[in-house]
């Protein structure tokens, strides 16, 4: 009851060597930059701050609403902790949960916790943190409508990593895994969406300074906002490409080692791909776009009906 | 909060909980590397893995089931691997429709698809294994020895420290939200899905301010206890004869398993 297994984290066995490998070398490598820039702008101060705060985002994951039918929405928490607490510190908040679930709650395997960390605190973090700080300037409305398009991609992001990964390791078929995936997370993505808007509406009514320009949370450069934005253009270019033309990324994956040619689409079975091929793959890639930009428009809406409350509640106090 | 609520470990006397945790660690690290190096369809190696999971459950003294019970968390992600029963191209053993699709399911799919799942189902029992004998801090101690970067360490010390007193703020703000959720009979309680989403953001903001200042707090009581950003421990561990003579002994025993699985 204290602890409920989330969905996205890959238990052992799932994985082959090779993905596992490789992930953990990716994670390895931006979790060593994540040190030694933390361990600049922080100092000593990092261990409480940080460790305080992994514990917060492992305690704000029990909180829950129910939706319908007995399932509820809570939060993932990696573009929360990496706008508030700025990307690299909080890429390092977002390990040190992944690392407890796995070792504490078996949510998620060892030696795929590489991958893990990957999908849900790395590319999170990157995705949620790149987006937001591209509207720093902007108004409380606007940053808080684009943090929560941030936090929504950022569920999308590791959704559409995690099914690649089970597809490149011949555990998942790609034309339905990354569909599937893609689908629960949406829901789930609104959730984060809306948990991650409203609490950083709560934190910049009660204590702005926390989100100000001079905080921690504002100290990653520019080069964020382009990592930010081209991952989430990689994820809306690739979803609907994986689950269109899932041929194409198969014989990309086999000219790279990653399958075996006879997975791809030569068996008895290739026949009933068929549909899937008949729609175009740039008309379904323009569709993904349109329909990312319908969410963008409606959370610029949203945020705009949070910023007026936001200006109501203070002009009341 | 009891302190024990999150903590999966079993107080018991036993071979395995005085093994060295680090010992410990790697070799469960290494079962589940091994399970994954081992081919599909190597039915008697599994049952051999399986074997030597037993094993360790009857040295631990906490029952010869006690992993198995625990095992089932696993299973719904198997659900993704479903798929590999209609991909892989085989015999067909059976067709069925489903929505607008004739889905035919292989032999090649069905063992790939049993291999993965008794692979993952293995792995997970070794960890929860570690983790029932091992308590917590022993284990992150072990990671600092096995040269995972010590700020990491120290954030997972601080998260499983901080984790009682946190959720112990997240059941108060529960029982809130609990207590001003009155309805009246017959009547749907609470507002819209959004609203409700809205109220958990201002609770996870407000959760937010509560582990903020709290860090700063602890952070201004470390300093005043001569902080300078070092942990220090009074635990040394030390590797005795029979950690070596076991670790030794489970890397042999795998590495015959990986040879037997390939012959």
């Amino acid at each position: 009851m204290l602890y409920s297994p989330k969905p996205m984290h890959i238990p052992d066995g799932f994985l082959s060597i090779i993905i596992s490998v490789i992930c953990w070398a990716i994670t390895v490598s931006i979790l060593a930059i994540a040190i030694s820039k933390t361990n600049k702008s922080l100092g000593e101060k990092q261990v409480p701050l940080m460790g305080v705060m992994a514990a917060f985002i492992f305690a704000a994951q029990m909180l829950n609403f129910p939706i319908a039918g007995g399932t509820s929405g809570h939060l993932l928490g990696g573009a929360l902790a990496a706008i508030t607490l700025g990307p690299w510190a909080g890429m390092l908040v977002m390990t040190a949960v992944i690392a407890t679930q796995a070792l504490l709650f078996q949510d998620g395997g060892l030696l795929v916790m590489g991958a893990n960390i990957l999908n849900m605190g790395l590319l999170t973090a990157a995705v949620g943190y790149g987006l937001y700080r591209s509207v720093s300037a902007k108004s409380d409305g606007t940053r808080l409508a684009v943090a929560g398009v941030a936090a929504w991609l950022s569920v999308m992001t590791g959704a559409l990593f995690t099914s690649l990964q089970l597809w490149l390791s011949g555990t998942a078929r790609l034309d339905l895994v990354v569909p599937a995936m893609l689908w629960v997370h949406a829901l789930i993505g609104l959730g984060e969406a809306v948990i991650t808007v409203a609490a950083l509406g709560f934190i910049l009514r009660t204590r702005p300074d926390l989100l100000g320009e001079q905080s921690v949370s504002a100290q990653g450069s520019r080069g964020w906002v382009i990592a930010g934005v081209v991952i989430a253009l990689l994820v809306t270019v690739l979803s609907p490409l994986a689950s269109a033309d899932p041929d194409g990324l198969n014989r990309v994956a086999a000219d790279l080692g990653f399958i075996n040619t006879a997975h791809s689409g030569s068996g008895p079975l290739a026949g009933y791909l068929v549909p899937f091929l008949a729609n175009a793959s740039a008309s379904k890639i323009l569709a993904g776009m349109i329909g990312a930009m319908i969410v963008l428009a409606i959370a610029f809406l949203a945020g705009h009906t949070l910023q007026k409350k936001t200006q109501t509640a203070s002009n009341n106090k | 909060m009891h302190f024990d609520a999150f903590d999966r470990f079993h107080e018991n006397e036993s071979f395995i909980h005085r093994l060295d945790p680090r010992v410990k660690v790697v070799l469960t690290v290494a079962f589940i590397l091994s399970n994954a190096l081992l081919p599909d369809g190597a039915w008697t190696t599994f049952a051999l893995s399986w074997f030597l999971l037993l094993f360790a459950n009857a040295l631990s003294n906490l029952g010869l089931t006690f992993t198995l019970k625990r095992s089932f968390i696993a299973l719904p992600f198997a659900l993704v691997a479903v798929t590999v029963l209609f991909s892989i191209p085989g015999n067909p053993l059976t067709t069925f429709h489903f929505l607008m699709w004739d889905l035919t399911i292989t032999d090649a799919g069905l063992l790939r698809f049993v291999s993965i799942v008794i692979r993952s189902w293995l792995s997970v029992q070794m960890a929860i294994l570690l983790v029932a004998t091992t308590r917590f801090p022993d284990i992150v101690h072990a990671l600092e020895h096995l040269r995972v970067p010590s700020i990491l360490t120290t954030i997972i010390a601080f998260l499983y420290r901080y984790l009682f007193v946190l959720a112990d703020e997240v059941f108060r703000l529960l029982r809130a939200r609990e207590a001003r959720s009155a309805a009246a009979p017959g009547l749907k309680s609470g507002g819209s899905v959004a609203w409700r989403a809205q109220v958990v953001g201002n609770m996870a903001g407000q959760l937010f301010l509560r582990s903020y200042e709290r860090s700063d707090r602890v952070y201004n009581a470390m300093l005043a206890r001569g902080y300078t950003g070092h942990m220090q421990t009074m635990n040394p561990h030390e590797l005795h004869r029979v950690d070596f003579v076991t670790l030794i002994f489970a890397i042999l025993f795998m590495i015959l398993l990986q040879l037997a699985g390939r012959l």
